[in-house]
């Protein structure tokens, strides 16, 4: 381990999610061993009939049917999210320094969602630009998801988004974890959120590429990553937002702990727009594990990316069995064939979901690959059923994005030194 | 259109941009943002919306003539009369 004292070392005290498979860390955690899809038959627009992944969170849980309209689905999401996060982590925003808290959220894209309805209603308008709503800017900037969160929670400190594509949830929480470090806040909302399926585009964009899964028929199936049959992503939308706050600081307040964050790390692939770069994603890998001052026989459980494209599946196949071929006790699983791509979500959502693997010591089963790719062969990869083993310290999850961003989280059981 | 489907015009509007708040005891007489929670941007979309549905046009020296619900309908009805 990194020599950090207990100022520099933050843990993971609270979390707030919803998933296309639940609404809470419980629930989706139970959907992922149960082998719970929550994916479903939807209607895109100009499109027909495609598979997406949806939540059902309660929007008027914690914001008003006013604050929702004005708002955007990205602002919903991360409010339900945060709040619920906080009430994990027992705080109550009226009793800390709202001036220290920062919020701090990955997201893939934002205000496609709006710019594509107000361009749908322009159209049935007459073109006529006077009705473009004035809600349109403050919907459409990028800090607008985070932005929500401060409105609703009257937190005061910083706020915003990074944006990472795919690779934007794990990117959250490393912004987070930078600035707890940094001592810039004491309490750090970091995650990633996703609204991708409110819009065609997006969509349309992969179809393009041909990379969208066709089989709306049987939509839990849709998904199939690593399998030889697999048809390309099943896009969904979620959000994971964690509480961070350093070690000391946890310990001070008797909070329950999660987790401890020992190592990450972020690289650009510099070589293609869409295609995935191996070696990158080696290095990547091998640089978070090397800040956490462990290497890949300590890692417990790798959460691959694994988005069902041919493309990305082969790429990172290779270079997890380059990384962790000779480590006997790692254990390798994914997440999308419960939930889909969830995009900016992505990184936050699925490291949750094997958070519970510190208490639980259950390795979650990735679904939907029944003839695995013979280019995507790797040992102790968990289909399936989950796998119970003695014990789970460490988990790596992987999270990549178009433009060649690789991104990288450890997180480590913690125990008292 | 009478006086009284222009008011139901507008308290329909209202209802879908404050649908926390309760619109059936509004007092015609009193400030709508004496008795609801209504900013300036809600207005904007009051009038947006009488725009987009009616075609009707409210010009921004005239907003303060849709304070209460009777000056809205005493504003509005002449428009409707001729849209």
């Amino acid at each position: 381990m990194q020599n950090l004292n207990k100022n520099n070392r933050i843990v993971i005290t609270g979390i707030g999610l919803t998933a296309p498979n639940g609404n809470n860390l419980k629930e989706f955690r139970n959907a992922l061993l149960e082998g719970k899809s929550g994916l479903e038959k939807t209607e895109v627009r100009y499109m027909g009939e495609k598979t997406a992944g949806f939540c059902d969170f309660d929007e008027i849980k914690y914001q008003k049917k006013k604050s929702r309209r004005r708002g955007t689905r990205a602002g919903s999401i991360s409010i339900y999210c945060a709040n619920e996060a906080l009430i994990d982590a027992d705080l109550n925003v009226e009793n800390l320094d709202r001036d220290r808290i920062g919020v701090y959220l990955g997201i893939t894209e934002h205000g496609n969602v709006e710019t594509e309805e107000e361009i749908f209603q322009l159209h049935q308008q007459d073109l006529n630009t006077k009705t473009w709503t004035p809600h349109h800017n403050p919907r459409t900037v990028a800090n607008s998801p985070a932005g929500e969160v401060t409105l609703n929670l009257k937190i005061t400190g910083p706020h915003y988004t990074i944006g990472g594509a795919c690779a934007g949830g794990n990117l959250g929480i490393i912004q987070g974890l930078q600035m707890l470090r940094l001592g810039e806040v004491d309490y750090a909302l970091a995650g990633g959120i996703s609204e991708s399926p409110q819009t065609f585009g997006i969509f349309a964009g992969f179809d393009a590429q041909g990379a969208l899964s066709h089989n709306p028929e049987n939509p839990q199936a849709s998904i199939r990553p690593l399998d030889k049959d697999r048809s390309g992503i099943v896009i969904s939308e979620g959000g994971a937002i964690y509480v961070l706050e350093t070690l000391e600081n946890a310990n001070k307040r008797g909070a329950k702990i999660y987790g401890e964050i020992i190592g990450y790390h972020s690289n650009s692939d510099a070589s293609d727009y869409v295609n995935p770069n191996t070696e990158r994603q080696i290095e990547c890998m091998e640089k978070a594990m090397k800040r956490a001052g462990i290497d890949s026989n300590d890692i417990d459980i790798v959460n691959m990316h694994a988005t069902g494209t041919g493309a990305g599946d082969i790429s990172e196949s290779k270079a997890i069995n380059k990384v962790f071929g000779n480590s006997i006790k790692t254990h390798v699983n994914f997440t999308k064939g419960h939930i889909g791509h969830s995009m900016g979500a992505a990184g936050a959502l699925e490291l949750a979901g094997n958070i519970p693997s510190f208490f639980d010591n259950l390795v979650h089963p990735g679904i939907n690959c029944k003839n695995i790719d013979p280019e995507c062969e790797i040992s102790n990869i968990v289909l399936d059923t989950p796998k119970q083993v003695d014990q789970i310290d460490i988990v790596l999850n992987n999270s990549f994005g178009m433009l060649g961003i690789n991104s990288v989280v450890i997180v480590k059981r913690y125990t008292k030194d | 259109m009478t006086m009284t489907d222009v008011k139901n015009v507008i308290i329909n509007i209202i209802k879908d941009i404050a649908p926390d708040e309760d619109v059936s005891t509004l007092d015609e007489n009193v400030s709508l943002r004496e008795q609801i929670d209504l900013d300036s941007m809600d207005f904007l979309d009051i009038v947006m919306e009488l725009r987009k549905r009616h075609k009707i046009e409210v010009p921004q020296e005239d907003y303060p003539k849709l304070a209460t619900l009777k000056s809205c309908v005493d504003y509005l009805f002449p428009k409707f009369s001729v849209s």
